[in-house]
């Protein structure tokens, strides 16, 4: 159970191409840290070089305190589920769950307790004896977490362990690692997935990488609310977030926004005064797009070229004139609104963003 | 309706063409089988495909001589039968090899004052006024109907005495350790040529690929020089069986090195990061891990080295030579070739216990043959 930290960790290929750039992360003991990005951004990659697996080009990373950077895996005090289980096809559940100890020459009477404790954690008691190709899915998922209890790591690492499961099947096994989790306070939590249901739901800090950088390291409700930039603010919400070309005309604590068609929004962002005039960017989440119930609190409108209905909610596609591209706008429950119409839509001014022209968000 | 009529003649076709290959495939080896279990005596006249009907050979006897005669109501007579212990039937007889079929069965005929007749059981009664003399017996020629007849006789004799015996046993000596050994220094290569990083992997591999063009036959001579000179050197004799098993090594190593590291390169990476993880070294990976996944390609390359070697005969004779106490099957098998050759039952014989080795060791592993190579190649 143990500190993580990672100083300025790179990673460069063979063929000199740099896929990860100045890592730095402090991660506390028992937190649940979620990986999550766009696919080949790095997540898996940065894992990889956390359990050993991969080099590690630069910086350092260390355990407890401790610099790892050369020590091979098994000594590092971690243990990885992979996506595709890994499973050794050819030793029962037990053999599976024992092997690490086995290999650890650990005694007898030892392993066993081990195993058939991870086993009652996992409910996997009754299979014990079976070999994986007669488990199911989930089952197998269960065994390669097992696998990793019974090492009793100071740090879990989950390499997108969920991804190989039909839906259902994900949701109760996301349950179960998050109940996991809560069994165990202490140990820590890596997990990588490109699924940020995933990443909000069990994760205490999320990090989102793209691109082999690290974009924004927060909670799950901080990524939402603070996204603090164009990337962070589409990745995290889906639909994405509406982004608009804007520019800032009036900065204050009261920023008054141009948006491309003319239309000027009051936003209560501080913008600093030297940005006046400059280019930026306004957004506005589809959830947070309401239906205006009143001339002058309306914020953008245009007729609707395409409806969706999800039952739960109505996203509309709303063409604004002036603006490239489309604005959605997410609506709770069914509406009786069609292609062809003419909408107005509002929002709370403290739900609005704004980010410069690098694509920084204000604060 | 008109895609499952055309599609169900086609499987009719399909099915037909399997079962004509699978008969034309057959036909030898099981030609092979009952010809070695007929006696040769039927086998020298007809083929094997007239096995189970009865045959009419021509044989000749000579009767009990002289001394077995008793005195009967008031002739010398000597009684016995032409058959011996086998069945069959006689349908005619002669005296006079010049007319083998003179007389038909129960006939009596006269020949130098004897009276000799002859019934269909192969019983035969020669009768005289006074007391025979002589030595020998007189010679009888019949033509009998024999059933068919199948015997263990051929393997005996082939066993014993033909010195096939020894050979099969020889052969075994030769095979067993040239299968094993080529098996374990290629899979451990394959899983270090797979999964181990170092420098000059790919060169390795792509040497391995190219000794897979070089024939065997180029490097005999210079081989058995090599042998030569280590033989001398420790005072050896350069035709051992140390020597043939690496000959065999070295000749089927590229092909077990190749099949087997595609094998194994496509065994998943994440079991052995797992195995990894989880701190087995590279040998406890290979140990515990690669060999139980890789065993239908080894058991697949298992039954190449093993045929491939069972049915050597150029590599056998370079390097163990053609004494008595070392000659494989297969050089046997030349030998009496050359001096029984016309022996059938013996040649066929030999012939069929030199497959059944093979036979077995296919119809043991066939399920892995087809499975493990195309697991290795192909993927």
């Amino acid at each position: 159970m143990a500190d993580l930290k990672l100083t300025n960790v790179k990673k460069v290929y063979a063929n000199q191409v740099e896929v990860m750039r100045d890592i730095n992360l402090d991660i506390k003991q028992g937190e649940f840290i979620v990986f999550v990005g766009p696919s080949g951004c790095g997540k898996s990659t940065l894992l990889r070089m956390i359990s050993g697996l991969e080099e590690i080009s630069g910086g350092t990373l260390e355990i407890d305190g401790q610099v790892v950077n050369d020590i091979p895996p098994s000594l590092r005090g971690i243990a990885m589920v992979f996506q595709s289980y890994a499973l050794y096809p050819h030793m029962t559940v037990y053999d599976n769950m024992a092997f690490s100890l086995q290999i650890a020459k650990v005694e007898k009477g030892e392993i066993d307790k081990q195993v058939r404790r991870a086993a009652e954690m996992l409910q996997l008691t009754p299979y014990l004896d079976r070999l994986p190709k007669a488990l199911s899915g989930g089952q197998r998922q269960r065994v390669a977490i097992g696998r990793a209890i019974v090492r009793r790591p100071k740090v879990f690492l989950f390499d997108e362990p969920l991804s190989n499961l039909d839906a259902a099947l994900r949701v109760a096994t996301r349950m179960e690692i998050a109940n996991l989790k809560e069994s165990m306070p202490d140990s820590t939590m890596i997990y990588v997935t490109h699924d940020q249901v995933e990443a909000m739901t069990l994760a205490d800090r999320i990090v989102l990488l793209s691109a082999g950088n690290i974009e924004q390291v927060g909670s799950p409700l901080e990524l939402y609310e603070r996204p603090q930039n164009v990337f962070v603010a589409k990745f995290i919400g889906s639909p994405a977030m509406n982004i608009l070309p804007c520019t800032m005309l009036a900065p204050g604590a009261q920023t008054r926004v141009a948006l491309a068609n003319g239309h000027q929004v009051s936003v209560p962002i501080d913008v600093p005064a030297a940005d006046q005039g400059k280019a930026g960017f306004f957004g506005v989440r589809p959830e947070h797009l309401l239906l205006a119930q009143s001339e002058d609190e309306v914020l953008l409108e245009g007729e609707v070229s395409f409806v969706e209905s999800l039952g739960e909610a109505t996203l509309l596609y709303v063409q604004v004139p002036g603006v490239e591209d489309m604005v959605i706008a997410k609506q709770t429950g069914t509406l009786a609104i069609h292609k062809g119409e003419h909408v107005r839509l509002c929002a709370q001014p403290e739900k609005l963003h704004l980010f410069n022209e690098q694509e920084h968000a204000y604060r | 309706m008109v895609t499952s009529k055309k599609g169900s003649a086609l499987t009719l076709v399909m099915h037909a063409s399997v079962l004509f290959l699978v008969i034309l495939w057959t036909i030898p080896t099981a030609g092979l089988f009952i010809s070695s279990i007929r006696d040769k005596d039927q086998l020298s006249v007809s083929g094997w495909w007239t096995a189970l009907s009865t045959s009419e050979q021509r044989l000749v006897e000579r009767a009990l001589d002289p001394t077995h005669q008793q005195f009967e109501e008031g002739r010398w007579v000597i009684k016995g039968n032409l058959m011996g212990n086998s069945d069959g039937e006689v349908v005619r007889f002669g005296v006079s090899s010049l007319q083998p079929e003179a007389h038909a069965v129960g006939e009596v005929v006269d020949r130098k004052g004897k009276q000799i007749q002859v019934f269909a059981n192969g019983d035969y009664t020669i009768s005289s006024d006074e007391e025979m003399s002589g030595r020998r017996g007189d010679r009888i020629f019949f033509t009998a109907e024999i059933p068919p007849r199948f015997t263990l006789d051929n393997y005996r004799e082939v066993l014993s005495s033909e010195g096939l015996g020894q050979s099969f046993i020889n052969s075994l000596t030769v095979t067993i350790p040239a299968t094993i050994i080529p098996i374990l220094i290629a899979a451990f290569a394959a899983y270090a040529l797979a999964w181990m990083k170092f420098p000059g992997r790919a060169l390795l591999i792509a040497g391995v690929v190219g000794l897979l063009v070089v024939p065997l036959q180029m490097s005999l001579i210079p081989l058995l020089k090599t042998y030569n000179l280590v033989g001398e050197f420790f005072g050896v004799g350069s035709k051992t069986y140390v020597g043939i098993w690496l000959a065999h090594t070295g000749f089927g190593l590229p092909l077990a090195v190749y099949l087997l590291r595609n094998y194994i390169a496509g065994l998943p990476g994440e079991i052995i990061e797992s195995a990894r993880v989880d701190g087995a070294s590279d040998f406890d990976i290979f140990r515990k891990i690669i060999l139980p996944l890789s065993f239908p390609a080894l058991a697949s390359f298992a039954i190449f080295q093993f045929l491939w070697v069972w049915n050597d005969l150029l590599v056998a004779m370079v390097f163990l030579g053609n004494n008595e106490e070392h000659l494989v099957l297969t050089g046997r098998l030349r030998e009496l070739l050359g001096s029984r050759g016309g022996n059938w039952e013996i040649l066929t014989a030999s012939a069929f216990i030199t497959i059944i080795v093979p036979l077995c060791v296919f119809f043991g592993l066939q399920r892995y043959l087809v499975r493990g190579l195309l697991a290795g190649s192909v993927k």
